[in-house]
């Protein structure tokens, strides 16, 4: 057997169920927080685009919603990010955050 | 107030790098806490998914006896990718699906888990769900410990290891880093994703635990990168490698650009059918020799991701050997420095030593132009046409036209991709001094 037929498409996940297949046991306090007066100043928006758990979304009044829930904390937002002061990364509580798997 | 206690050495994170430190450090008869801010070691570890774990024949003789891998690499291939076209420089061993092996795919929850395991079993006290939150400094600014986000959580030590990942807050607040600059870094984001271990072994042709390594160029969309599929017993890890500022730069999103590989019909019939078991995104320390920090300060070390050990040269990609050889060998300059009772960055300079003895800085040394040149505009956007191309003409049956010479052809195909011919001279030299 080969698995499905050459060509068939699966139907690719929304991003909603993407991430739905990652642990994350989350702690109340936001280990990230971004300063939207801020945002609202930057024309460049890195964060939006780069962060792989898509938590940067732009908002019609020109700012930023950021949620730290399902967050990889890997880095990239406050790597890119050109805006002094606009985001603050620390580690979540121990214990706390995303998990990947074991077998 | 409970009555201070210090210890010997304090590792920050159970990674590789921490592990081979503790358990280093531990067999000297030091007390060692081994600090994890997961739940357990390797929670909060991703990488591509191979491992090279030769250096572990001195920490851990017979070390594949236990080792929790998924498959032995008997298969490495190179893709070079188009829209349209793949080009594959395929290599198969048999030596390498049998001891000692050479490089095995493995999930790192399970293979830094199995580590730590190790370094506990030889003394070391492994806490996890603790966050190190900052240095703790004497008057002079020596390193004394780690604050901790545990309630009373100050832990005070004869030397402190920073095995604390790439984003290293400690070594920053040590100020061992210069200015952090996004274009030294990458990241990988990756998908796990189940297939029966039959429809594996029929798709990448191997058999039992063989296992193969696909490292792709051209296929991240524009974006300056790379890909990646390994296959694990039942599941395949597919993924990119991404240059931040260049990923920052454009519209598509990681997980966009993920499915555009997995789109591409070179890749689609390997990857199709199977379901997505996890979604998965780390940071990588891209750069290599350049973006180094300072490895030493007073009363602590810096190893592994923290201190940006990743090697990412093209056709080498390693990072694990790194961390748990750069671990070790902290672990041993730590044990000479408390011998000795000297702890200060004069102490600990047997680290630096090492570093620079062995393989570690060596190969870092060797490759140090490799992370630019294989990141470069031109091998990124330009050599991926021009090969296929290349290739497509070579083995393109054009009559009743006589077949062009192969120099005609990639001086043409050279043209069209738009290369001049002194980049492409600049760059086959840069190559041959790297790699050669």
């Amino acid at each position: 057997m080969s698995g499905a037929p050459t060509g068939e498409r699966w139907p690719e996940l929304s991003f909603e169920d993407l991430i739905a297949t990652t642990r994350f046991d989350i702690h109340e306090r936001a280990h990230i927080t971004v300063d939207d007066a801020i945002c609202a100043d930057c024309s460049t928006r890195e964060c939006v685009v780069a962060c792989p758990a898509n938590l940067f979304v732009p908002t019609s009044d020109g700012g930023i919603l950021f949620n730290y829930e399902q967050c990889f904390e890997c880095g990239t937002c406050y790597l890119l990010c050109n805006k002094e002061g606009a985001i603050t990364w620390t580690y979540p509580e121990g214990g706390h955050g995303v998990v990947f798997k074991r077998t | 107030m409970p009555e201070q206690t210090t210890v010997d050495a304090i590792v920050v994170g159970a990674g590789p790098a921490g592990s081979a430190a503790a358990t280093v450090l531990a067999r000297h008869g030091y007390s060692v806490i081994l600090l994890e801010r997961g739940s357990f070691p390797g929670s909060k570890n991703m990488y591509g998914g191979v491992v090279y774990p030769r250096i572990l024949d001195q920490l851990h003789p017979e070390w594949w006896l236990e080792a929790p891998i998924q498959r032995w690499v008997t298969r490495r291939s190179t893709m070079v990718l188009t829209d349209t076209q793949a080009v594959t420089v395929d290599f198969r061993s048999t030596d390498w699906g049998a001891p000692p092996y050479n490089g095995a795919t493995a999930y790192r929850p399970d293979w830094d888990h199995w580590l730590a395991g190790k370094a506990e079993a030889d003394g070391a006290l492994l806490v996890c769900s603790t966050t190190a939150t900052g240095l703790l400094r004497d008057g002079s600014g020596r390193v004394v410990g780690v604050t901790t986000d545990r309630p009373d959580g100050d832990l005070h030590a004869r030397v402190v290891i920073a095995c604390d990942g790439v984003n290293s807050f400690l070594a920053k607040e040590a100020g061992l880093y210069g200015e952090v600059d996004a274009a030294n870094y990458t990241l990988g984001v990756k998908e796990t994703i189940a297939l029966p271990k039959d429809v594996i072994d029929e798709r990448f042709a191997v058999r039992g635990r063989d296992g193969v390594d696909i490292e792709i160029l051209g296929g991240t969309s524009g974006v300056n990168g790379g890909g990646f599929i390994y296959t694990n017993l039942d599941t395949l890890s597919v993924g990119v490698v991404l240059k931040l500022p260049k990923l920052g730069a454009q519209k598509l999103r990681p997980e966009q650009i993920i499915a555009n590989l997995k789109a591409h019909p070179a890749i689609a019939p390997l990857v199709e059918g199977g379901e997505i078991k996890e979604y998965s995104a780390h940071v990588i320390p891209e750069a290599g020799l350049s973006m180094m920090p300072t490895m030493t300060a007073d009363g602590m070390l810096v190893a592994g991701d923290a201190a940006a050990m990743c090697l990412a040269a093209g056709i080498w990609l390693e990072g694990v050997n790194f961390a748990m050889a750069s671990g070790m060998y902290a672990g041993e300059a730590a044990a000479e420095a408390l011998e000795a009772g000297d702890t200060s960055a004069g102490g600990l300079a047997g680290y630096e030593r090492r570093l620079n003895d062995t393989f570690v800085l060596r190969d870092h040394r060797k490759l140090h132009r490799a992370p630019a040149l294989v990141l470069s505009d031109r091998v990124q956007h330009r050599y991926p046409a021009m090969i296929a191309n290349t290739v497509e003409r070579m083995f393109r049956v054009d009559n009743p036209s006589p077949k062009p010479g192969l120099r005609r052809i990639l001086n043409e195909e050279r043209k069209r991709a738009g290369v001049r011919i002194r980049d492409l001279a600049k760059d086959t030299l840069d190559g041959l001094r790297t790699f050669g």
